[in-house]
């Protein structure tokens, strides 16, 4: 019995749900509540205690989950990224995952460092960080929904599409 | 226009949209 494809589909499941479960709370939970948070003072409870914590498993689970999958893919890592005849469909979704990957190391760690005063910034580049923050979490919230309809069809999908 | 990602809803239903609109480039296109 081969363990490795066991042991990568186990890690990429539980660190995939670590990182996607940040991402919905990231969007349903911490943005309307710092806002709340905003209008009456208290949003530096979050932003010193919660959201440093948040963000560093998010953006590590975001890692180990790209590294689980693509030593789930092994042999198949070429042909799922190149969208070779029967593996368009999970090929799309590596694709999705690994543009959220970048997302959240490109965009929204870098500007999330400056909204919470890890790195020095004026008001202004703290205000076009939260901007492209914001989209840049959106996005991936957005994209998380083709990427899971992709990876996580499995024989209902395969029945229902083909895919 | 505004942005449709500057709301959940706005965001969940452009998810739903590029889903319908992968799956189709797949079906026709990379099948």
């Amino acid at each position: 019995m081969d363990l490795v494809p066991v042991l990568a589909r186990w890690l990429h499941f539980l660190a995939g749900v670590m990182w996607i479960g940040l991402l919905y709370y990231f969007n349903f939970v911490q943005v309307p509540a710092l806002k709340a948070a905003g209008a009456d003072g208290t949003a530096a409870g979050i932003t010193k205690h919660v959201a440093p914590r948040a963000l560093l498993y998010f953006r590590w689970s975001a890692v180990a989950t790209w590294l689980a999958g693509a030593a789930l893919l092994g042999p198949n890592f070429v042909p799922a990224f190149t969208l070779a005849k029967g593996f368009a469909g999970i090929g799309i979704g590596a694709w999705l995952g690994t543009i959220m990957l970048l997302n959240v190391w490109g965009l929204i760690w870098p500007n999330q460092q400056k909204i919470l005063g890890m790195k020095p910034a004026s008001d202004e580049e703290k205000n076009k960080a939260r901007r492209v923050a914001l989209l840049a979490s959106r996005t991936n919230m957005m994209l998380s929904m083709p990427m899971l309809f992709f990876m996580a069809g499995g024989l209902t999908h395969k029945a229902a599409f083909g895919l | 226009m505004k942005n449709p990602l500057d709301s959940i809803w706005g965001t969940i239903i452009s998810g739903v949209v590029l889903t319908v609109v992968l799956y189709l480039a797949v079906k026709n296109f990379l099948m």
